[in-house]
């Protein structure tokens, strides 16, 4: 049985399978069938609109049907429930699970317990392999992935996409460009063991010193809630910010990339450049997700 | 039986009639083992310790000897985590009769807790804290978390 956890458990012969199988899906006919008669449990023990929509959607791409928990009020979780046997309990109703929790290393003990496949969408400040494949796949719809020059701007320490992608961009000889506010700064233990790996990590203070070198530009949320008042968040919130004269000068296939939802982080204005990805790379979540239940589920 | 040596003779502390002789601890690491094996002020075991004893196989040692308790395979494992030189002897009237080495084991089960609060392991899941051990430190299986120093004081 295939459980999908952690972008650390796939092998990069594995990502490029699944963003070959997510380009297919894209650009030729697939079998709209595929997944006839299958259901996939949409357990979310924390609030997402898009990975569960779009999970939903993608199984009914392919012909199989999705049901879900109303809320997590109205789960036994409230009624003190172990995850563990929720788990054992849902597998016995549907061919696979997505879950998201706010607790890291959920998703791993749900393939503990869980007899059907288990896809993670996200456990707590921990992992989300189907955004990392995601980023990745909309990034290779502009670029070979081998040797580029990534910028990972805002917060790095809490942001589990930007450690995910790392870690991903790693095993394709990535140069990695960090930007963040003090204290919020890639984990030292994750920038030591990139390194450790032959990936070059690259710190900077001001994204000015760097943007013009950067094949991608991978914008997070910097979260309000970690700084101590409004006024430290909007300082430095602003100097952070993307915005068209940032961009001036940049490399013509330059690509900018944000796993939503943003807030101020982006400037409006930059949605009208043609470096500006993330809505495709949104929607590529579509063909991403298809291929990742195809590899579980069929 | 096995073992001949009189135990009797030449030890920097007392012999036992029974029990378990923990020899070639790393010097300082004598109280942190005991609690590791989960002794402390408040049970009923006979124990003596020597620490900063000379030793001519690691410079200095502590040495702990437990009365009438056998250690059983997971506590000396526990062991390997903080003094992997450690050796055990089982003792029986007065005898070694068996002695081994300590193993730090490919993966720590329930011995360890993750120090990151936001860890599913930290909650009443039915399950067993479990690290990786890897040449930086202990890897928490659920939540990637690293430790890479000061295990002694997240053992439970």
């Amino acid at each position: 049985m295939r459980h999908i956890i952690s972008i650390r458990d796939l092998n990069r012969g594995e990502i490029d399978e699944v963003l070959d199988q997510a380009q297919d899906l894209q650009t030729h006919p697939y079998n709209p069938q595929a997944l006839k008669g299958k259901i996939l449990g949409l357990l979310f023990f924390e609030p997402s609109t898009r990975t569960r929509m779009s999970f939903a959607s993608a199984v009914a791409r392919l012909g199989g049907q999705s049901i879900s928990m109303d809320s997590v009020e109205a789960s036994s979780m409230v009624k003190g429930e172990t995850l563990a046997d929720t788990i054992r309990v849902v597998s016995g109703y549907v061919d696979a699970i997505v879950l998201r929790h706010p607790k890291e290393g959920a998703a791993r003990l749900a393939s503990e317990f869980a007899q059907v496949p288990v896809i993670n969408a996200g456990d707590g400040a921990g992992q989300h392999p189907s955004q990392t494949l995601l980023d990745l796949f909309t990034i290779r719809q502009s670029m070979p992935l081998e040797g580029i020059s990534v910028g990972l701007l805002g917060d790095l320490r809490y942001g589990r996409t930007a450690h995910s992608l790392a870690h991903a961009l790693s095993l394709y000889g990535a140069t990695l460009h960090t930007i963040s506010p003090k204290g919020l700064e890639l984990p030292s233990g994750l920038a030591s063991e990139l390194r450790d790996g032959g990936t070059e990590v690259i710190e900077h203070d001001d994204v000015l010193e760097v943007v013009k070198d950067l094949d991608v530009l991978y914008v997070t949320r910097i979260q309000r809630e970690r700084f101590p008042d409004s006024s430290s968040y909007f300082k430095v919130a602003s100097s952070y910010r993307v915005t068209p004269e940032l961009l001036a000068g940049v490399r013509t296939h330059l690509v900018v990339l944000h796993p939503l939802p943003r807030v101020n982080e982006i400037d409006p204005r930059v949605d009208r450049l043609p470096y500006a990805r993330y809505f495709e790379q949104s929607a590529n979540g579509i063909p991403v997700r298809m291929a990742m239940l195809l590899r579980v589920m069929e | 039986m096995k073992g001949g040596k009189d135990a009797r003779k030449g030890l920097f502390i007392s012999p036992i009639e029974n029990g378990t002789v923990i020899d070639h601890i790393t010097a300082g690491e004598a109280l942190n083992v005991l609690r590791i094996i989960g002794i402390t002020g408040t049970t009923q075991e006979s124990i003596s310790v020597a620490t900063n004893v000379e030793s001519g196989k690691i410079g200095l040692k502590d040495i702990v000897k437990i009365k009438n308790r056998e250690l059983r395979k997971e506590e000396v494992d526990r062991i390997a985590l903080i003094a992997p030189r450690a050796s055990i002897n089982i003792i029986r009237n007065y005898k070694v009769w068996v002695k081994k080495g300590v193993e730090i084991p490919a993966e720590v089960i329930g011995i360890v807790r993750c120090p990151n609060p936001g860890c599913i392991s930290n909650t009443n899941e039915p399950i067993q804290s479990c690290f990786l051990v890897q040449a930086k430190g202990l890897r928490c299986v659920y939540c990637d978390w690293l430790i890479s120093k000061d295990i002694t004081s997240h053992i439970m």
